[in-house]
């Protein structure tokens, strides 16, 4: 193990090391910190200029009540969702079948066809901007969730299908061959012998999809707007311009829109860092 | 697998899919995934090329005007370079050679982490916490942490006598620096959990063999670690160039381009063309969005080399 493991150094060594690493993390969370301070503070102490103090009085539920009753933020949650849970099934599943094709079968264009998924992957949102919107508006999708999810499922399919057909490629073949053997159909191989033995990929990805869905920016601006159809990462900025400067409102409404991936990053812990650092260890 | 050759009578007559099936499956498997993909990303591409070449205000007919978008891009002929596009461009080469600053910060918070004391998998989780954050709201975050005078990181830096005119963000010198730095905190998680994971697979035997050849430190990390690190490193490369390129969210929830457009990047610029009150030009914008796309195609085929290697020696 590297570095050296700690037990094995000096006594000293290692109560400065467990001292110092509640210090390094405070630090590292500082500008998040000071996020979750202004949002139980009271509007008074913006005023007065308390902005890195105690708090005068403790408003964490008068601030996340105005956020969820008096603002849009409870549509643009609901929109952020019914976005986001649509494109993760529909990534999932056409990556699926795109990765099993890839990953069993041999035949001729394979490694090309993979290959321009992976660099569709990697291209600029700006390349494809001006004709997604304009397929979009000719679709009568625009500011709309499904229009949204569609380009969303599709984008995302490149990368799904290089984690996919990378995870299919793993897989012990003998498998596959032995059910060809008893005479099954290969449709039937599909869902009854490999389908099975994704499930770790599978939950993998749906975590790592909801979290890049969820953050969309860009094409949540680009593709929608008002709050009939954004999502909260784009309804955010309407809703600090509805509390100009009211910073408890504003960080209150942050951290609530930024609560249900780190939500999901928690409870999926394991199957979120397997997928994101796929292929980090050969 | 080859068909076998269809034998008359004796047996039934299969199918013709039946007879087919091996070749067929994969191609009915894929059809669905290369549908979407081809419509929404592979087509589009050729299209804003194609409509770089136009006058589009997105709605009317385009009008030809063949390579005239890119001569006032670049300032060929007799106009200047379009001085926006030259302040883009720079920007985007600070972020990226800024932004892979990402992957020795991640590596050195990864060693600092790979302990095994008393609660270390819940400190792993906290470090990485950023990354799952959305940009937009890392950008306001920080955006507030730089607030002239009264922000966070204002209060810190006036202890030490240092006072940024106008705040890191309305400065103009220093506000691309300080977007570049709230990116740099997502990032860095990421390449530390990349790290992380490389760390838990390195030999152990190779480690300790070194140890005993007396190995150690700065030496032992540069020649024995970092070279089973390879495939972690590289796949911080790819995702930190991609995110750099990609820098969008953050300018435009921090600064929204300025002051004095000093914090644009070619990705904002291009939005700004195409969809922002300044009109609709549509076909400047997909203009830029080439000069964006053959940047990032550098990268990519250097990344598709690299993975081609790689298929090569799997099989």
């Amino acid at each position: 193990m590297f570095p050296t493991p700690i037990e094995k150094r000096p006594r000293s060594a290692q109560i400065t090391y467990q001292a110092f690493l509640p210090v390094a993390l405070i630090l590292w969370l500082l500008p998040l910190l000071a996020v979750a301070l202004f949002s139980i503070k009271p509007d008074a102490d913006f005023t007065n200029g308390n902005y890195w103090g105690v708090p005068s009085s403790f408003e964490a539920f008068t601030n996340y009540g105005k956020v969820f009753f008096e603002s849009n933020m409870p549509r643009y949650l609901l929109n952020s969702l019914f976005i986001t849970i649509p494109t993760v099934i529909g990534a999932v599943a056409l990556s699926c079948m795109a990765g099993f094709a890839l990953g069993v079968y041999k035949f001729k264009g394979n490694l090309l066809i993979f290959f321009i998924f992976i660099a569709g992957n990697f291209v600029p949102f700006q390349i494809l901007m001006v004709p997604v919107r304009d397929l979009t508006v000719s679709m009568n999708l625009y500011d709309t969730k499904l229009g949204l999810v569609l380009f969303h499922v599709a984008f995302q399919t490149g990368f799904c299908t290089l984690f996919m057909r990378n995870f299919i490629r793993a897989l012990p073949f003998p498998l596959i061959e032995a059910a060809r053997v008893e005479g099954v159909a290969e449709w039937r191989i599909f869902l009854y012998v490999v389908l099975p033995l994704m499930k770790p990929a599978l939950a993998a990805l749906a975590v790592l999809i909801f979290t890049f869905i969820w953050n969309d920016y860009f094409w949540a601006v680009v593709l929608t707007q008002g709050p009939d159809a954004q999502p909260v990462t784009a309804g955010i900025t309407e809703f600090n311009s509805q509390f100009r400067a009211a910073y408890h409102l504003m960080s209150a409404g942050s951290i609530v829109a930024a609560l249900p991936p780190v939500a999901m990053f928690f409870l999926m812990q394991k199957h979120f860092i397997a997928g994101l650092t796929l292929g980090a260890v050969k | 697998m080859s068909v076998s050759p269809t034998v008359p009578s004796t047996t039934p007559q299969r199918g013709w899919y039946k007879r087919n099936e091996i070749a067929i499956t994969p191609w009915l498997f894929l059809l669905p995934a290369m549908l979407f993909f081809a419509v929404y990303v592979i087509i589009p591409i050729g299209q804003s090329f194609w409509i770089s070449f136009h006058q589009w205000d997105g709605l009317g007919d385009k009008t030809w005007v063949g390579t005239a978008n890119y001569e006032r891009l670049l300032g060929i002929g007799e106009q200047n370079i379009d001085r926006k596009f030259e302040v883009s461009f720079w920007n985007n080469l600070r972020w990226l050679i800024l932004y892979l600053l990402a992957i020795p910060a991640g590596l050195f918070i990864a060693l600092f982490l790979n302990q095994t004391v008393f609660g270390i998998r819940l400190y792993k989780s906290l470090f990485f916490f950023p990354f799952v954050i959305s940009q937009v709201v890392v950008g306001l975050v920080f955006s507030w942490f730089y607030l002239p005078n009264v922000g966070l990181f204002d209060v810190i830096t006036g202890w030490f006598g240092i006072d940024v005119r106008g705040g890191i963000l309305g400065n103009p010198s220093t506000a691309t620096y300080g977007i570049i730095a709230a990116g740099l905190w997502p990032q860095t998680a990421y390449c530390m959990i990349l790290y992380l994971t490389g760390l838990n697979a390195v030999d152990p035997e190779q480690v300790e063999a070194a140890r005993l050849d007396g190995a150690k430190g700065r030496k032992m990390l540069w020649y024995v670690i970092l070279p089973q690190l390879k495939p972690a490193t590289f796949i911080a490369f790819v995702v930190t160039i991609i995110g750099a390129l990609r820098s969008f969210d953050l300018i435009s929830v921090m600064t929204n381009g300025g002051p004095f457009g000093s914090t644009r990047v070619l990705s904002f610029y291009m939005f700004e063309e195409s969809l922002s009150e300044f009109g609709f030009r549509m076909g400047y914008g997909a203009a830029i969005a080439v000069v964006l796309f053959f940047i990032m195609l550098g990268f990519i085929v250097y990344f598709l080399w690299s993975m081609y290697q790689d298929e090569k020696g799997a099989h």
